[in-house]
């Protein structure tokens, strides 16, 4: 092994990626334990917030300014983008300070570092997994009233595509802004702020049937429209899924990944002396 | 012999000062001048690592290494010295890979694993078993390997009876056995260890150092950094004296020791630069020593000696402000357990007739040595009656006395530290 100044740039070192997946295993068993430990209601604290959101969601939106879901089940609507939405957001939030809060980790052994945001997005998945009960609960409460959603059961195997394009989405910007703000940290406190404007771009608490014909590109150019939308429709059945602009959101995932670790890679070097 | 670790013209360089908008700048440029195919010019401007010269006049950057070139052969242990700021850890982080080199290259032939601090990635909320699995991977183990030398983890830490506890209800001790149990048993071709040896009792100090010595003896390379010249004696057969972020001198431990030994005397006690390093010189400054002076039987300033040799320690004292009483105390300190000599700390100047900028002369006499062949740091202490209040400490900063060996010693075994009067016989009842 030669220690350089600079390695190539496309030396992307996934091959040592792999030799660490012991690792990868025991940081999300961590984060699932610690989860639970020392508190009585433990994940349960995972499903108040969207329930909260829904409310305020459907009184302003649905109530107040009375916007449209095109006919679905207002409660079902906002609650299934919310989740959906949830998961991509926090796959950017929990990977965005990757260097600066594991600093001290990192200061001391050599290890992928890579693992750590990867095991962030991962231990992710479980508040999802708690939220997607909660969301299957409400889906068979209004089933059984007679309400008209219709999920999409054909479908479910494209769930977990779409999860693992979410997942990478997020991940990639994640670690794009984790490594543009060792340094210089402005960027850092534009990341909730922007997420939020992000989530208004989406059609994520309002279809995209609503928004004027000049507004629309917006969404066209979107990758996470095709993935909020599509999802919505293996749930509820109401909006549909394009497989051109699924394949867009694909392709701009592999590529924004692709800049992710090319970025990550180069930070990771040096960034103790900086951080 | 085949080299395991071969550092050529390696170099650090580091900016010193905030990073702020002026950093932007020079970033752009170095950037600039790397697009155009050219060197980064803040390499050139670099100044040497002289932290004490107080010499801000030069540039932002200093060079942390400087042109470091050394080889290190498989079972090799080799001690890294030089005083705080030399580059020692900066080396060790390269070799690490914490961090990188600004230029030059280290060709590393086999598996590293680093000890800068123990314990890294220890969740509190985990048990002892879980934790023990975690810092394993993290430290580079397959969780088979861990299955395999849980049960010699757990027993070198003695931490049976708790290890499904979490281990924020550890006793620090405990927390740290287990840390460094964990650490023990990796098992790499080369060793990289910083200071550890302060942490624990010293039964657990001396199964550490048992440790290393086990690794080196299955022919893997330890690389050690310590202030701790007692240890570096008893384990390294050579040593590397970094100053300045320079390679001053690479050899024989002893050679290079007695070296380290006289640099440190350069130090003068009077002199402001020693004072403007708190890492090695303590207190609220009411009180300070002005000289310490070792000398033989003969009145010599010498800090060699032989067993039996009469010893003492003259100390000058300068007042600088009034105190309501004065207190003066030694140890004589070995990098195994902590202190070994001790003067106590009862030890009472008198006080009443002194004045602000009065010299005091204090005399400790040592009349018959019984330590045994070592090195053994100094530390000198004043401050008042309780010990809650330091005036001045002078901890490991002058030379360490050194009893040698004496010439016509036939006694190969000599372990231990005192030379405590004993009989010996065989009878029969």
């Amino acid at each position: 092994m030669i220690i350089r100044p600079s390695g190539g740039l496309f030396d992307l070192k996934l091959k040592e990626l792999w030799a660490y997946r012991d690792l990868l295993y025991l940081l999300v068993r961590r984060d699932i334990i610690t989860v639970y430990k020392q508190t009585l209601l433990g994940a349960f604290w995972f499903i108040i917030p969207p329930i909260l959101n829904t409310v305020i969601y459907f009184i302003l939106f649905g109530v107040i300014a009375k916007v449209s879901t095109d006919g679905t089940n207002p409660i079902l609507f906002y609650l299934s983008g919310l989740i959906a939405w949830g998961y991509f957001a926090d796959c950017i939030s929990r990977t965005a300070t990757t260097f600066r809060s594991n600093a001290s980790i990192f200061g001391k052994v050599y290890f992928p570092r890579l693992i750590v945001p990867l095991s962030s997005v991962v231990s992710a998945l479980i508040k999802f997994g708690v939220q997607l009960i909660l969301l299957i609960g409400a889906l068979v409460f209004f089933l059984l009233r007679g309400e008209e959603v219709a999920p999409q059961y054909g479908y479910i195997w494209l769930l977990p595509v779409l999860l693992l394009m979410m997942m990478f989405t997020g991940l990639a910007f994640g670690i794009i802004i984790s490594s543009l703000t060792t340094k210089y940290r402005d960027l850092s406190n534009m990341v909730p702020f922007a997420v939020q404007l992000l989530m208004y771009a989406t059609p994520v608490i309002y279809p995209a049937s609503v928004i004027p014909e000049k507004f629309q590109w917006i969404l066209q150019i979107n990758p996470l429209t095709p993935l909020i939308e599509s999802m919505r429709f293996i749930f509820l059945g109401s909006d549909g899924i394009s497989w051109p602009m699924l394949a867009y959101s694909f392709v701009f995932t592999v590529v924004t990944m692709f800049i992710g670790l090319v970025l990550f890679n180069r930070t990771e070097r040096d960034f103790m002396d900086t951080v | 012999m085949s080299v395991v670790v071969h550092a050529d013209h390696v170099s650090k360089i580091f900016r010193l000062g905030d990073v702020g908008s002026h950093t932007l700048t020079e970033d752009m440029r170095a950037a600039w001048y790397k697009i155009m195919g050219k060197e980064n010019p803040y390499l050139k401007l670099a100044s040497e690592n002289d932290r004490t010269s107080g010499n801000t006049a030069g540039s932002d950057f200093v060079w942390a290494l400087k042109d470091i070139n050394f080889e290190v052969n498989r079972g090799e242990i080799v001690g890294l010295v030089g005083r705080n700021g030399a580059g020692k850890s900066t080396l060790l982080k390269i070799l690490s890979r914490t961090t990188t080199p600004s230029q030059g290259e280290i060709k590393i032939r086999g598996k590293v694993a680093s000890l800068l601090e123990v314990g890294t990635g220890f969740h509190p909320d985990l048990t002892g078993r879980e934790n023990i699995f975690l810092n394993g991977a993290i430290l580079g183990m397959r969780k088979s390997e861990i299955s395999a030398k849980f049960n010699d983890i757990v027993e070198f830490a003695g931490v049976q009876r708790y290890i499904d506890t979490p281990v924020k209800r550890y006793s620090s001790g405990m927390y740290v056995r287990l840390a460094f149990a964990v650490a023990a048993h990796l098992e790499p071709d080369i060793l990289i260890i910083d200071e550890v040896l302060a942490v624990g009792d010293a039964e657990f100090q001396n199964k550490c150092l048992g440790k290393m010595k086990d690794v080196s003896d299955q022919g893997r390379t330890v690389l050690f950094v310590s202030h701790n010249m007692g240890a570096v004696a008893d384990l390294c057969s050579r040593a590397i004296l970094l100053k300045q972020g320079m390679i001053l001198q690479d050899g024989d431990t002893n050679d290079v020791i007695r070296t380290y030994v006289q640099q440190n005397m350069q130090v003068k006690l009077n002199d402001s630069s020693a004072l403007k390093d708190p890492t090695v010189r303590r207190g609220g400054g009411q009180v300070r020593f002005e000289e310490i002076k070792m000398l033989n039987s003969q009145g010599k300033e010498v800090n060699e000696f032989l067993p039996g040799d009469k010893v003492q320690i003259e100390l000058s004292v300068r007042i600088m402000s009034p105190v309501k009483e004065l207190f003066s105390s030694i140890a004589l300190r070995s990098g195994r357990t902590r202190d070994l000599v001790t003067s106590t700390r009862r030890n009472t100047i008198d006080v009443s007739s002194l004045k602000e900028g009065d010299l005091v002369h204090l005399k400790y006499e040592f009349p018959r040595l019984t330590l045994r062949p070592g090195v053994y740091e100094t530390y000198y202490w004043l401050g008042n009656h309780s010990a809650d209040t330091a005036f001045d400490v002078v901890d490991n900063l002058l030379p360490p006395l050194v009893v040698q060996m004496p010439p016509d010693t036939n006694d190969l075994f000599l372990a231990g530290y005192f030379d405590e009067p004993f009989t010996f016989e065989q009878y029969s009842r």
